[in-house]
């Protein structure tokens, strides 16, 4: 009983101390002066602009580094009632699609143009999943400037990513489909009716417009990833693959039984001949594609009919397959162009392939098999060598230009720094928790500025202050300037980050549109000045003409409005200075408010459902009398003869 | 009556042509600076026309009432380029001429335009800062919004500066060797 007792309390005691016997966490992982190397004093501005994607808000949020603050939302895919983006007459096209109207997707990546493989920032590329889309942003207003949807895709994953001089984005589906004329198919018929598409699109060197050049019928394999070559493998583009078991049930298991996935080699020169020859069959796809003109400050949707196919079966040397252990997800060019790094997620080590020796074998057929005709290289002969116990889960790879890879390792939540030429791991940082993309600014071109490194987490666990079941995604900024990397601050994102991409500010700083010119403004529904502010009824269409300047709407008193007309409110800001948007807003609207730039108009539609006086108002504050700009407008029943008069600053 | 020396006379060529860059030049500027404007706001008048932000500081000067600025407000615009002409000929008559009285009489000249300006430039800036809208939104007991003539001046969360710009720098250049020319001729009319 005593001794009872005894180890009773021993026990007692050894539970009390327990927790000082735990390995340190977080707290011992920030050393030195992380908070002055992140602090940007008031008034200052940011080194490096950060484009972010936004996963499942469908926007990208524009974030400087190495504050970590957030400076825009950014709307691309999804609409948002904040600016009336995919709400105002404008901008509704922006979100059509060949299923109509679509007002949201998933964006996962990011690509920021380069040419001669360095960051030009002129535009950034995201691709929307769900519905296959790439969209394009004018990095000048930070505005969705262009959205072309991709036919025979399923799943946009493997995009948006650019070959060096920005000469094509690519866009490789994630689920393989039935195409062409007969698409209600058995899903048992996977294999040989599922086809995987892999789409070029040319981008227009001078005005950033896209356009569908052309498209690879590949195997019925899911396309995860991809990079294009640079420098030296400038020509070639790399897609990593997984499910080449072709499973269409439970992949988690059916997709995970060969030790070796592929990644697909393209030699897209040799492609853009083919096209040039005429080898490519015209096939019938609808897909829209949509472009903002800023002149007229609106968007314009074109239902497009048919892409031009390659077919590599028959069309030989344009793809090879290069065996790639368990499901590669990243598969990154290093600033030379010399290696590919294949990132299986499922497997042990990180296999560095070299381009010089996977030529060396194409020319000397140096293959272990086909599929479907397609070449398939021995492993051995492309491999440069192997990262050893690198860590789990390795998912992407990005550069310093140092000479210096950094993989992100989602299972063992880590960031692992090694050398690509001796491929020894050099460094290992923790990362809280399950690190997916990481980030170095100008990281996957051929001039990286090394400096700070961003690993985006899935996983956030206890890192901030708990909001209920939802929390927000964090990501860590990393100093990569020395030996070892050093955590330097944690800061929470909007939506889901998945890809990101940062480069210097002074790049674009100087470039930005401030407001627009009222004499460029080619809106049909602009108005020069004050004096055109009107009212005009077609049948049972009322189209208010109005004006807004710091403090009033012209008109600000309207009636002779019915129920059931089609109100549509055309608001030209005529303000010239920066910063000075105006809103408007309407009682009882059913989309959103506008949110009109200097120099810009929008329209809002607006169909009263009841009798009786709306007063409207300006949502931004813009002005010691902000609270002063507003009007009313009467409706009266359906029917009546109330006379159409408009009015402002008139007093009986 | 005596005439110049040669070197004097260039120097009333010289400043004769240097009244010419006010056709092509800001000849005086107005600038406002407020918390929310901390990159200023500048206005510059030309000989014909007004340039800058203009606009913007009619936006942020209309909640006080005062007159919306434009080139219709300065019938100055259209008869200045005539006045600046007739003075350059007679700048380069003065040269012609060559005598002591010429040179007395251009310089005269110029000093009574450059009085003539600002007088004008208090007329307008007067108007301008006392004429107000009587419905105006912002009114402060007492306060006019008259411009400073020359320097700063605070007015309510504003600082204003005036001053000459470019071309009238130029032209006072001229006036000043218009000056060098006077004291030399005094000179070596004592010498003699």
């Amino acid at each position: 009983m005593k001794k009872n007792v005894w180890l009773l309390a021993a026990g007692m005691i050894a539970v009390a101390l327990a927790p000082s016997c735990k390995p340190k966490g977080a707290q011992s992982a920030i050393s030195g002066d992380a908070a002055s190397k992140v602090y940007v004093a008031p008034g200052e501005h940011d080194e490096f602009y950060n484009i972010v994607s936004g996963g499942f808000n469908g926007q990208i949020s524009v974030v400087g580094l190495p504050s970590g603050r957030v400076l825009k939302i950014l709307p691309v895919f999804s609409v948002n009632p904040e600016n009336g983006w995919g709400y105002s007459e404008e901008t509704k096209p922006m979100l059509n699609t060949s299923h109509g109207f679509v007002p949201w997707d998933d964006l996962h990546h990011i690509a920021i143009s380069t040419t001669n493989a360095e960051h030009d920032a002129r535009w950034a590329f995201a691709n929307g999943n769900n519905t296959p889309r790439i969209a394009r942003v004018d990095l000048t207003t930070f505005k969705t400037v262009e959205i072309i949807e991709i036919p025979n895709s399923a799943g946009n994953h493997s995009s948006p990513f650019i070959t060096q001089s920005t000469e094509y984005v690519v866009a490789g589906t994630r689920f393989s489909v039935p195409t062409g004329e007969n698409t209600d198919v058995s899903i048992d018929t996977y294999k040989e009716n599922f086809k995987g598409h892999i789409s070029f699109i040319a981008v227009n060197p001078e005005t950033g417009r896209m356009n569908l050049s052309f498209q690879i019928e590949a195997p019925p394999f899911n396309f995860d990833l991809a990079r294009a070559g640079k420098n030296k493998s400038h020509g070639w583009f790399f897609f990593s693959t997984y499910n080449t078991e072709m499973a269409h049930t439970l992949l988690e298991v059916n997709a995970s039984q060969k030790d070796k996935d592929y990644i697909m080699a393209v030699n897209w020169k040799k492609a853009e001949e083919y096209v040039k020859a005429g080898q490519g069959t015209k096939k019938k796809a609808k897909y829209a594609h949509n472009t903002w003109d800023e002149s007229t400050h609106s968007a314009t949707s074109t239902m497009m009919e048919e892409v031009l196919v390659l077919d590599p079966k028959i069309l030989k040397d344009i793809v090879y397959f290069i065996p790639c252990p368990k499901s590669p997800h990243g598969t990154d060019t290093d600033p030379t162009g010399e290696y590919i790094i294949g990132s299986g997620k499922l497997a042990a080590i990180i296999p560095v392939f070299s381009f010089t020796k996977m030529l060396a074998a194409i020319e000397k057929k140096d293959f272990e098999g086909t599929l479907d005709g397609m070449p398939v290289l021995k492993y051995e002969s492309v491999l440069h060598g192997e990262v050893e116990k690198p860590g789990l889960g390795p998912l992407h790879t990005e550069f310093d230009g140092k000479g210096n890879a950094y993989t992100s390792m989602f299972v063992s939540s880590e960031i692992v720094k090694w050398n690509i030429e001796t491929l020894e791991v050099l460094d290992r940082v923790p990362t809280y928790y399950s690190v997916g993309h990481l980030s170095i600014p100008g990281g996957p071109t051929g001039k990286p500025h090394g400096k700070y490194m961003v690993a985006y987490n899935k996983i956030t666990k206890d890192r901030y202050l708990p909001t209920g079941p939802e929390l927000a995604h964090s990501a860590q900024l990393y100093d990569i300037s020395g030996d070892k990397m050093q955590l330097l601050l944690d800061f929470p994102t909007i939506g889901e980050p998945h890809y990101a991409e940062s480069f210097p500010a002074s790049l674009i700083k100087d470039k930005q549109v401030k407001f627009f010119q009222i004499e460029k403004n080619m809106n049909p529904h602009a108005l020069k000045g004050i004096k055109e502010a009107r009212v005009e009824r077609k049948g049972n269409e009322v189209h208010v003409y109005m004006t807004s300047i710091r403090s009033n709407f012209r008109p600000d008193n309207i009636e002779g409005v019915n129920v059931g007309d089609e109100v549509y409110f055309h608001v030209t800001n005529l303000e010239q200075d920066w910063d000075v948007p105006h809103g408007f807003a309407i009682k009882g609207a059913n989309t959103a408010e506008l949110l009109i730039m200097p120099g810009e108009t929008s329209t809002l539609k607006w169909v009263p459902d009841r009798a009786g006086v709306f007063p409207f108002y300006c949502t931004d504050f813009c002005s010691a009398l902000h609270q002063e700009m507003q009007g009313y407008l009467r409706v009266s029943p359906k029917g009546s003869n109330t006379a159409l008069k408009f009015s402002t600053g008139e007093v009986e | 009556m005596q005439s110049l020396s040669t070197s004097n006379r260039i120097l009333i060529l010289i400043a004769a042509l240097l009244i010419i860059p006010s056709y092509f030049t800001p000849l005086w500027q107005i600038s406002l600076w407020a918390p929310q404007y901390p990159e200023g706001l500048n206005m510059k008048i030309w000989i014909d026309h007004l340039s800058g932000n203009v606009d913007q500081i009619n936006g942020v000067n209309h909640y006080i009432g005062m007159n919306h600025i434009g080139d219709e407000m300065f019938p100055e615009f259209t008869y200045l380029i005539y006045v600046i002409g007739v003075l350059t000929a007679l700048g380069i008559v003065a040269f012609l001429i060559g005598k002591r009285w010429s040179l007395y009489s251009f310089f005269g000249l110029m000093a009574l335009f450059g009085l003539a300006v600002l007088v004008d430039m208090y007329r307008w800036g007067y108007q301008y800062g006392h004429n107000l809208d009587p419905k105006a939104a912002i009114k402060v007991e007492g306060m006019s919004y008259q411009p400073p003539l020359i320097g700063y001046k605070e007015l309510l969360n504003f600082l204003a500066y005036s001053g000459p710009d470019t071309g009238s720098w130029i032209l006072i250049g001229g006036v000043v060797l218009l000056l060098i020319a006077i004291i030399r001729d005094r000179m070596e009319k004592s010498a003699l």
